[in-house]
């Protein structure tokens, strides 16, 4: 493990001026989506910066350009100052640093293989020449870190018998496996069950502060973005509209947009708001 | 508009008959009053959906309702006891009187038929007599009522966002003026601000039309905001029932608080639970984490 205590100047990556068109095609037509616009910010270690917006806002163009899943069309993707580069084996150790956590648990599992194989091969990719008793003993380690325990029975069995939360644990420990100082997770709790998404985000938590990892959390759930977050950003048709310590941009939006997404937040404070302001509504008469 | 009954559910009980048997709904007795949403919660497994699929008379083998009864009460007075529709009885009952919209609703609209066709046949099916004119009449007046295009009659699921696919399906559920609709987490693929705006509309369309509403969702802050009672479910049983507000206030089940805390809270005070020590990760995780792992 990179259980490294916190260095004097913190490893950072950073997004510098990153845009992202796509080219659509309908017929002979060709028209360009502009998925992300400009979008600079850097995540240093040790910190969790949350990037809320509704679908189609460019959120996950970013994480998977980070994750190098996506090129940029311009811009760049700095680690600790230096642009990351596309091949050898500079792209291979950013890879090392800099992992994801996919929103679906059910689908980023290969059901073919049990959990060890998806802890093994990262494992063994980032540490070539590792002997077998040591693979094994670490798959088993990681499983510990995230609890999934008796790990040595965990190990041998397959996603289909593991529930949902379980099974996003084991991506968070494969995302761990290579050592990663990085974590980019695209809505990582939002196909769970409500009554586990916390215990998932505080096994995150927690798992941060013990390797200091810098984590960015993508997700439209307002409320777990405050509580999880030192920053949030904003983004609408991918642009940063907003962006500022969490506690700010939640309780204090400056931008409309902010705003709206607020009021679209269920707040069980509001009870019966709704029903009152419809019924407004429709003895006004309007439609 | 509330008060007298539209819907009673006496000590239902739902089997799934498989090796051992699961009881997924227990000995449940639920009232539905006319006009009123009433909320049900619980997580997954819980047998929420399992109850409303008995109520509707959807289960298939080897789910078998073992005991209990449902009885609608029709506007024009008379009682229907649905547990004994048979056949054709039975379908002239659904959607009718009782319609729904399903879990996942995006995906269960047929992709290669249009929209048009889809809402054409409930009519077909429910409404023999309808030429052809007041179908269109009636199918255009249904998409304007859940706020999309009526020229987007002609168009196929791929074609609409997953909104407007959600809005069809209200529409859909709308079709024969039913008065009660059961929805089973109608939003939970949406996004916040597109679920903010279905929301809101079948909130209107229920003050509009009087039906009455079986929201189901795990959703638990939003069910508080816009139900007028909320039931939660836990292992087949309703461990609690009651008013929103008291739901909200006051809860009294062990496991109602314990769902209620599971959301922290948008605007109050930055709680302590989350990003906290070792001890309430194994707290928060639940019993449920370490037990065997079954479908999620």
């Amino acid at each position: 493990m990179t259980a490294e205590s916190t260095p004097s100047t913190p490893r950072t990556l950073e997004a510098r001026n990153l845009v992202k068109d796509f080219r659509l095609r309908s017929g002979l037509k060709v028209s360009t989506l502009h998925a992300v616009k400009d979008v600079s910010f850097t995540l240093e270690a040790g910190r969790t910066i949350a990037l809320v917006g509704e679908s189609g806002s460019g959120k996950s163009t970013i994480a998977k350009m980070l994750a190098r899943l996506e090129t940029p069309t311009s811009g760049q993707i700095l680690l600790d100052g230096k642009p990351a580069s596309r091949s050898g084996r500079d792209a291979a150790a950013y890879r090392g640093d800099v992992q994801m956590v996919f929103q679906d648990p059910f689908a980023s599992l290969n059901p073919f293989h049990s959990i060890a194989h998806h802890l093994e091969r990262p494992l063994k990719i980032h540490n070539p020449g590792i002997g077998r008793a040591e693979l094994r003993k670490r798959t088993l380690e990681l499983l510990d870190r995230v609890r999934l325990s008796p790990s040595d029975r965990m190990a041998d069995r397959r996603p289909h018998e593991l529930s949902g939360g379980q099974r996003q644990r084991v991506a968070i420990a494969r995302a761990l496996a290579p050592g990663a100082q990085f974590i980019v997770a695209d809505e990582p709790v939002s196909m769970l069950d409500v009554s586990i998404r916390l215990g998932v985000l505080n096994l995150l938590a927690q798992l941060q502060r013990e390797d200091h990892l810098g984590v960015l959390y993508i997700t439209h759930d307002l409320a777990t973005a405050r509580h999880f977050s030192d920053e949030i950003l904003v983004m609408y048709r991918g642009d940063i509209v907003e962006r500022g310590p969490a506690d700010t941009v939640i309780l204090d939006p400056q931008h409309d947009y902010t705003r709206t997404l607020l009021g679209a937040a269920p707040d069980p404070e509001n009870q019966g708001m709704l029903r009152d302001e419809v019924r407004r509504e429709l003895s006004a008469g309007r439609p | 508009m509330t008060g007298d009954a539209v819907l009673t559910a006496t000590n239902v009980s739902i089997e799934y008959e498989v090796d051992p048997p699961v009881k997924a709904v227990r000995n449940v007795s639920l009232t539905l009053n006319r006009g009123e949403i009433l909320g049900l919660a619980g997580e997954s497994g819980c047998g929420k959906t399992t109850l409303a699929y008995g109520m509707n008379r959807l289960l298939k083998p080897p789910a078998l309702m073992t005991a209990g009864e449902v009885v609608f009460h029709d506007r024009t007075g008379e009682d229907i006891d649905v547990v004994a529709l048979a056949d054709e009885e039975l379908r002239r009952f659904r959607w009718d009187k009782v319609s729904m919209v399903f879990q996942g609703a995006m995906n269960s609209l047929n992709p290669v038929i249009n929209i048009r066709a889809q809402l054409f046949d409930v009519f077909t099916t429910h409404r023999p007599d309808m030429s052809k004119r007041q179908k269109q009449q009636r199918s255009e007046e249904l998409l304007e009522l859940v706020g999309v295009d009526p020229k987007r009659l002609t168009s196929f699921p791929h074609e609409l966002s997953g909104g407007m696919r959600q809005r069809v399906m209200i529409a859909m559920a709308l079709a024969l003026d039913p008065q009660v609709m059961i929805m089973d987490e109608p939003t939970t693929a949406l996004d916040v601000v597109v679920q903010r705006g279905i929301i809101r509309e079948i909130m209107r369309l229920r003050e509009k039309l009087g039906f009455a509403v079986i929201f189901i969702t795990h959703d638990l802050p939003m069910l508080i905001e816009i139900s007028d009672r909320i039931a939660v479910m836990l292992q087949g049983e309703i461990v609690e029932l009651g008013m929103a507000t008291d739901v909200y206030r006051r809860p009294q089940h062990e496991y109602t608080k314990r769902l209620l805390s599971s959301f922290p809270s948008l605007r109050g005070e930055r709680g302590d639970f989350v990003r906290t020590g070792a001890q309430s990760v194994s707290a928060t995780l639940g019993p449920s984490a370490t037990l065997e792992g079954g479908a999620a």
